[in-house]
């Protein structure tokens, strides 16, 4: 058994909080540029140029890449041999958030109520999810996500029958239907399997891995190509301007699921997809 | 090329302007997002005046990040547009003509540009560090208590904004699409 202050994890949360918003992941910057390479129409080109010239302002003079700070999700893989001492987690996560927030001069974006309203003034609470996996080290993963792109996903609980092609016809009307809304280009994450709300959560943590990395599963990873390719001639293009680049990337995540459904959910992000990972 | 604009936004230049034109915007705007476009038109009902003229007057739909010390301000791009559909014909009622912000926006807000010869400027989403180095000044003029989405009254120099919507209801979004669709063909 290890011990590990909450402390400890109200620090890292903070660093995290600060660092992904002002530096993007290089796997999504590797995107954006080559992106950028391959594109062929002219005012997507241009699009692309102010896009790269954003982030590597944000990062040179530590200021955040977009001004929608997010909402802090908050993901954390903790080691059954674990114990930790000297708080609660939750608040050590949430403390973690107010400090970071604060110092990093991030926007405060989150209100106490979702009908009544009211700013919380502090960015609390985290989107906060615990996993208990094995080992004695807590792995903390801090996705700031912004609500353009939120706003423009999606989840449908298919009938089995409905098959493959019911899915691939989803994501096409799912990009089409956000069009210019979600600042594209986009990282597309589909969470295929579950239940309703595991295959929310699937669809986040596609968003959460690396646009680098393919699917495991070779079925998955043909599919998460194909359909890169399918919504990359929708000709939505950077911004929704037009052009050839409307998604950096296509991240697809599964579960087993019921012999009765086929849940299907679509979580979009900007081009500002954002995440940063330390383990304790 | 871009197009060079001297604000404020007078009619006959809003006329000018066309979907798809790269612009460099100069001179004084107001920004604002849901809460803030509320507000101004409970004022409007109640026969009150707003915090500014808005004769022929910009609006940038956006929150920014709190100014670091030594800031003007901190990062500041666009917010989604499509929130404040409900509120812009009223503004455009009173003279407002320009908007600046991303995304689509509802058929009734495109009928009212038409009416009042309003613009609708998109600025790139998500840049907003590199937005930020176009704004020289910041006062906040109303709406304290809103926080990031208080009124604030900017001047930004040279601007970078390609024109979405025009005052003809042409729209970019659509017409830059099926250019691309049909080039490839």
């Amino acid at each position: 058994m290890r011990e590990i202050q909450a402390q400890q994890i109200t620090d890292v949360v903070e660093k995290l909080c600060i660092e992904a918003n002002q530096f993007l992941p290089k796997d999504v910057q590797g995107a954006i540029r080559r992106c950028r390479e391959c594109e062929d129409w002219d005012i997507a080109k241009g699009v692309l140029d102010q896009i790269i010239t954003n982030f590597e302002i944000a990062e040179d003079e530590q200021v955040p890449i977009c001004q929608d700070t997010g909402m802090a999700c908050v993901f954390l893989e903790i080691g059954q041999d674990v114990h930790i001492v000297g708080g609660d987690l939750r608040e050590a996560v949430d403390e973690g958030v107010r400090r970071g927030y604060d110092k990093g001069y991030l926007r405060k974006s989150v209100v106490k109520d979702p009908v009544r309203r009211g700013n919380t003034g502090d960015n609390t609470p985290a989107m906060l999810y615990t996993e208990i996996v094995p080992g004695e080290k807590i792995k903390v993963t801090v996705g700031p996500k912004g609500f353009g792109s939120e706003n423009m996903s999606a989840i449908r609980m298919f009938k089995p029958s409905a098959g493959i092609q019911g899915i691939k016809d989803f994501i096409l009307e799912t990009v089409e239907t956000a069009g210019p809304n979600p600042c594209p280009p986009m990282v597309v994450g589909v969470g295929i399997g579950g239940t309703f709300d595991k295959c929310a959560l699937l669809a986040k943590k596609a968003l959460m891995r690396s646009t680098d990395i393919r699917n495991p599963d070779p079925y998955y990873a043909e599919l998460e190509a194909e359909m890169l390719e399918k919504i990359n001639s929708l000709g939505i293009g950077p911004q929704g301007f037009g052009g050839k680049t409307t998604a950096l990337a296509l991240n697809i995540e599964t579960l087993p699921t019921h012999i009765a459904g086929m849940p299907c959910a679509i979580n979009i992000n900007c081009h500002v997809t954002r995440h940063q990972t330390e383990v304790i | 090329m871009e197009k060079r604009i001297q604000l404020p936004l007078t009619e006959e230049v809003a006329k000018s302007l066309r979907a798809g034109d790269s612009v460099l915007l100069t001179g004084t705007i107001y920004t604002s997002r849901d809460a803030g476009h509320k507000r101004m038109c409970e004022t409007l009902a109640r026969g009150e005046e707003l915090p500014f003229d808005p004769k022929d007057a910009t609006i940038y739909y956006v929150g920014p990040t709190p100014a670091k010390p030594g800031q003007v301000i901190g990062s500041a791009g666009p917010t989604t547009s499509g929130r404040m559909d409900a509120y812009a014909p009223t503004m455009m009622s009173v003279g407002a003509r320009g908007m600046i912000g991303k995304g689509a926006r509802l058929p009734e807000v495109v009928e009212a540009m038409k009416k009042y010869s309003g613009v609708y400027f998109g600025a790139i989403g998500g840049a907003g560090a590199l937005l930020a180095k176009c704004i020289k000044k910041c006062e906040l003029i109303a709406y304290e208590d809103l926080g990031a989405e208080a009124l604030r009254e900017l001047y930004v120099e040279d601007m970078p904004l390609v024109v979405i919507i025009d005052s003809e209801g042409r729209n970019l979004y659509e017409d830059g699409k099926a250019a691309y669709l049909s080039r490839k063909k």
